[in-house]
This record gives structure tokens, C-alpha cells and sequence, in this order.
């Protein structure tokens, strides 16, 4: 059977990419994405623990729910302040949302 | 799950039941001060609800809801918050033509969310809660759409926002597979009982600092508050300057205090860090700022550095009692001094963007005595000078730090209190010495919220009796 460690290792990677789509990536959507790629990394690590080491309750499983149902709820609410800057200016590339500066 | 479960939870059931039919009503009324009154009215009885059962402590729903008196302390100084908030919004929102109802409702959640965060003994509930206050202040700071600062302001808190909450439900999970429960009180428990890993935990602290950090601005986490102070509508950021700041060092003490004390050798340290980042950074930089949006920005991430060193003195178990309760004075002095500071902003703010330079408030004294002397003394309050209630929450503060033997950090606070002072002074200064004709409306709810905040500050600052005897007796965060 795989080892515990390669899930944690996966989930580690999966979430340092989430958080260079976050700095690095110039448009809205692309940093959503990495911020949705940050929380199922974090969905990742919560199975691992829950199959390898705690199994015997379901407070890993049903944690990993209420992270989607959160996930999906911020998604909602970003891509709606993304459309309402988008009909706006037309752009949805961060560096050009700059009047308040940094 | 029985009756008084719900009871220990009743806050915050009437404050979201009320939201969702306020969201229905709020169709049929054509007058939003009506719509504005409501909410007043929900949130004063859930107000009334917690002071009623102020005392009982209680551990409600398998130990998802920890209710004590440190919870009902926070959800009084988070209701009192509420209430301000609307009487402030309501006048603003008017002035500003954005006068929509949803601003109420959305209020609510973020309140629900606040109470549910004071009350969480359960670090799923706490990762629940801290999204439902975010998501809809979110969309509170881009309230004045289609300004576009307002927007702006609503993407950068919200893309910061989701990153940070994104750190802190990694280490919670990380804590989940230490431990394998995310009960506060289990935690503990496996912790003390050699039971946990205590490498995954290591890693879990930082991330929970990130998470939390970026909730209650402090340094090197802040980069987002003074432009999201800036650029949302100054009505909502009056309210979650202190809203916010409460709900996440509820988090922060209830997660650090009562879940990780067997730990404080590894999280201390981090925390007197930051501390004194914190208050050097906020005060240094609110000194370069000519809008006094941005001024307070700073000044807020300064005083979130100030309630770090409770949390910072807190590690050491012999004073964390002590420690938790100067936090919670703080927090309450903080509400006054801060929010009234906002109220005279918003009744100096003009349309576009007017009125909002340090400049623009020359000749106030003159002008609008009543209200200069009420900036005059919460300026006073924020630097922490007497007779006000800051001087007394400071002095608490540097007391357990001392206590605690992080004398150098105590230093820290002491000197930053001091540079503070200049940029406090300017605005009494430019309020009093400064030529200039300011324009501001004599508005009903704008000068009874200053008048009251203005009072308040000054009495707790003369007669703190009271607060400090109930501070000192929600301390103790049941385990």
C-alpha cells in the first residue's frame, strides 16, 4: 500500500502550487484557481489522516465536506465581484486593478 | 442534543433567522430606516439574550459550542459593535446614495459569524465561523459598487482573505492528523497525554498564526488593510475594524490558550515576534499617511500588536488568565475609542472621496466643537493619555507582559505608544491651530453614535470599575 508520507508529500506540493498560482498568476480567475487547488490540498492531507491514522470516527470525512461547501460558497462570491470589476474596466488582470496602491 | 444546548447558541440563532427574513422583508419596505431599525432590533435582543445568561457556563453540542463568560464577554462587545454599526451605516448610506437594504442582512451574517467564532470549541466550527463572517464583509467593502475603489478593495480583501483562510484550514487539518480529533478540549487532552505527533504540530502553529494573522492584521500579514480600509465604504469599515479584530482574537486565545497551552515554548516566541512587528510597523507607517482612512488603518494594525502581547504573554500558564483578560478589556476599550474615531470620519466623508485628508478636518474645533472634542478624545483614547479608557487597557496590557517576563516586549509597546502619539496629535493639532472651513452634516444617528462612543470612552477612563470586574471574570476559558 502507498505510504501515509506520499499523500502528505502530494498534498504539500499541491498546495505550494495553489499558493504560486495565488502570487505569481495576473488574472482573477488563475488566483481563484490556485486558491481552489490551496483547499483541496488541504482535502487531500484531511483523507490521508482520516484512512491511514484516525478512521475509526468521521470527523475527517465530514470535515472534508464542509471544506467543498466553503470552497464552493467563496467561489461563488469571488466570481461574482470578478464579473462585477470585469464589466467595469474589462480586465480582470490584477496589475491593472491598481488605483489603491499595494 | 436538548434544549439548552439551543440556548447556549441563541445569539446567533436569532441573529441569522433574523437575517434571512430581514433579506424577505426588506422587499416589501420602501423606507430603509425601517430596515435598519429591524436589524437594530434583532441584534438588541440577541444582546439581551447574552446578557441574561451571562454566567452560566456551559458546554453545549458534544463540545462543538464552548459558551462561557469569555465568549459572552466577546459577544457583548460584538453586539454593542453591531448596533453602532447600523446607527452609523444608516445616515452614510443615505448621504452616500447606496442606500440598499441587503446592507443589513449582510451585517447579520457577518455578526452570526462573529458570535459563532467567540462561542467555536471546535476547530471545524472555528474554520466555519471565520468564513462566514468573511465572505459577506467581503462583499460588504465592495458595498459601493460601481465605485471603483470600492471594488477594488472588495477583490484584494477577498483574494487575501480565501489565501489566509485557505493557511489556517491546513493547519487544522494538520492538527486533525496529530491529534485525530479537532475538539479543542481533545487536543489538549492528546497533547498532554504524549499522544500527539508533535512535528506535524510544529508545522500546524505557523499555519494557524498565517490564517489568523491575516483576520486581525497583524504584520507581516497586513498588507491588505490599508487599502481595503481606503477603498470600502467607510460605514462598513467602521464596523469591521472592530468587528473583525474581536472575532479573530476570540479565535486566537480560544485556539492557543485553551487547545495548544502544552506547546506555548514553540508558538510564544512566534508570537512576541510578531507582536513587536506589528506595533513598530503600524505606528511608523500611520505616520507618512495623509488620509486619515489609511492613518487608521495603521493605527488598527498597530492596536491589533498591542493585543498580541496578551496573547504573546499568555504562554506563560501562571498569567495567561490575567493575560486573556487585559485582551478582553482592550478589545472593549478599543470598540469605543476606534469606532468613534470612524463615526467622525464618516460625518466628515463627502461624496467622491471628499473630505477624507487629514487637511480637511483644519478648523473643526471652530466649526463643530462638540464633535472635535469628541476626535479630540478618542485621538487621546488610541494613544492611550488620560482620562480615557485607553490609558487603563495599555496599563493592563504592559502589566501581565511585564508579569509574564517579556519585559523587552513591554518596551516595545511603551515606545510605540509614544510615536504614536505624534500622528494621533496631528489630527487634535490640525482640528484645533489648523485655517480651514470643513464641511459636515449634523446628522442624527452620526452624532448620537459620537456622542455615546465620546462618553463612553471618557467615563470607562475615569469609572473602569465595572468592565474590569467583569474582564477579569471571563478570563478563564473553560478547557
Amino acid at each position: 500500500m502507498v505510504p501515509l508520507s506520499w499523500y502528505l508529500i502530494l498534498a504539500a506540493a499541491l498546495f505550494a502550487v495553489g499558493i504560486f498560482g495565488v502570487l505569481a498568476r495576473r488574472n482573477a480567475i488563475a488566483i481563484l484557481m490556485g486558491i481552489e487547488l490551496m483547499l483541496n490540498a488541504v482535502n487531500l492531507n484531511l483523507l490521508a489522516f482520516w484512512r491511514y491514522l484516525w478512521s475509526d470516527n468521521l470527523t475527517g470525512v465530514v470535515f472534508v465536506i464542509m471544506v467543498l461547501a466553503v470552497a464552493a460558497a467563496e467561489v461563488a462570491v469571488g466570481l461574482a465581484l470578478i464579473i462585477s470589476i470585469y464589466r467595469r474596466r474589462s480586465t480582470v488582470v490584477a496589475e491593472e486593478i491598481d488605483l489603491l496602491k499595494w | 442534543m436538548s434544549s439548552s444546548d439551543l440556548l447556549s447558541v441563541a445569539p446567533v440563532l436569532i441573529i441569522s433567522v433574523w437575517a434571512i427574513l430581514l433579506l424577505l422583508l426588506d422587499l416589501f419596505i420602501k423606507n430603509k430606516g425601517l430596515t435598519a431599525s429591524l436589524a437594530a432590533a434583532g441584534v438588541a435582543a440577541a444582546l439581551v439574550v447574552v446578557i441574561v445568561r451571562f454566567g452560566s457556563d456551559q458546554v453545549a453540542f458534544s463540545g462543538m459550542i464552548v459558551a462561557d463568560t469569555f465568549s459572552d464577554f466577546l459577544q457583548i462587545v460584538i453586539l454593542i459593535t453591531a448596533l453602532l454599526g447600523i446607527a452609523v451605516a444608516y445616515d452614510y448610506l443615505r448621504r452616500m446614495n447606496m442606500e440598499r437594504g441587503e446592507y443589513y442582512t449582510l451585517m447579520l451574517f457577518t455578526v452570526a459569524g462573529m458570535l459563532l467564532m467567540s462561542l467555536a470549541g471546535d476547530l471545524i466550527l472555528i474554520f466555519l465561523a471565520i468564513e462566514l463572517l468573511s465572505v459577506p464583509l467581503y462583499v460588504l467593502s465592495g458595498f459601493a459598487r460601481p465605485e471603483k475603489g470600492s471594488e477594488e478593495a472588495a477583490m484584494k480583501y477577498f483574494i487575501l482573505g480565501a489565501f489566509s483562510s485557505a493557511f489556517l484550514v491546513y493547519g487544522i487539518a494538520l492538527i486533525f492528523g496529530s491529534t485525530g480529533t479537532t475538539n479543542m478540549a481533545g487536543v489538549a487532552a492528546s497533547i498532554a497525554g504524549n499522544h500527539a505527533n508533535l512535528t506535524l504540530l510544529t508545522i500546524a502553529i505557523p499555519m494557524l498564526l498565517v490564517g489568523l494573522g491575516f483576520k486581525v492584521a497583524a504584520v507581516p500579514f497586513h498588507m491588505w488593510t490599508p487599502d481595503v480600509y481606503q477603498g470600502a465604504p467607510s460605514a462598513a469599515v467602521a464596523f469591521m475594524s472592530v468587528g473583525a479584530k474581536v472575532a479573530g482574537f476570540a479565535a486566537l486565545l480560544r485556539i492557543f490558550v485553551s487547545a495548544l497551552p502544552e506547546l506555548s515554548q514553540t508558538w510564544g516566541p512566534v508570537v512576541v515576534a510578531i507582536s513587536a512587528a506589528t506595533m513598530i510597523w503600524g505606528n511608523v507607517a500611520a505616520i507618512a499617511q495623509s488620509n486619515i482612512k489609511r492613518m487608521l488603518a495603521y493605527s488598527s494594525i498597530a492596536h491589533a500588536g498591542y493585543i498580541l502581547m496578551a496573547l504573546a504573554a499568555a504562554a506563560d500558564p501562571s498569567v495567561s488568565e490575567e493575560a486573556v483578560s487585559a485582551a478582553l478589556f482592550y478589545l472593549f476599550a478599543y470598540l469605543f475609542s476606534n469606532l468613534g474615531a470612524w463615526t467622525v470620519v464618516l460625518a466628515l466623508e463627502r461624496s467622491e472621496g471628499r473630505g477624507l485628508l487629514i487637511e480637511d478636518y483644519a478648523g473643526l474645533g471652530r466649526r463643530r466643537p462638540a464633535l472635535a472634542l469628541a476626535m479630540a478624545i478618542f485621538m487621546l483614547s488610541l494613544i492611550g493619555v488620560p482620562p480615557t479608557v485607553g490609558l487603563i487597557g495599555k496599563f493592563l496590557l504592559f502589566r501581565v507582559t511585564i508579569d509574564a517576563g517579556l519585559t523587552g516586549l513591554a518596551i516595545v509597546g511603551v515606545v510605540t505608544s509614544l510615536i504614536s502619539a505624534y500622528f494621533y496629535l496631528g489630527v487634535v493639532i490640525k482640528m484645533y491651530m489648523g485655517t480651514g472651513e470643513p464641511e459636515s452634516r449634523s446628522e442624527g444617528w452620526l452624532n448620537r453614535s459620537a456622542g455615546l462612543t465620546a462618553l463612553v470612552t471618557f467615563l470607562l477612563g475615569v469609572l473602569p470599575g465595572p468592565i474590569l470586574i467583569l474582564a477579569r471574570s471571563s478570563g478563564f476559558l473553560t478547557p
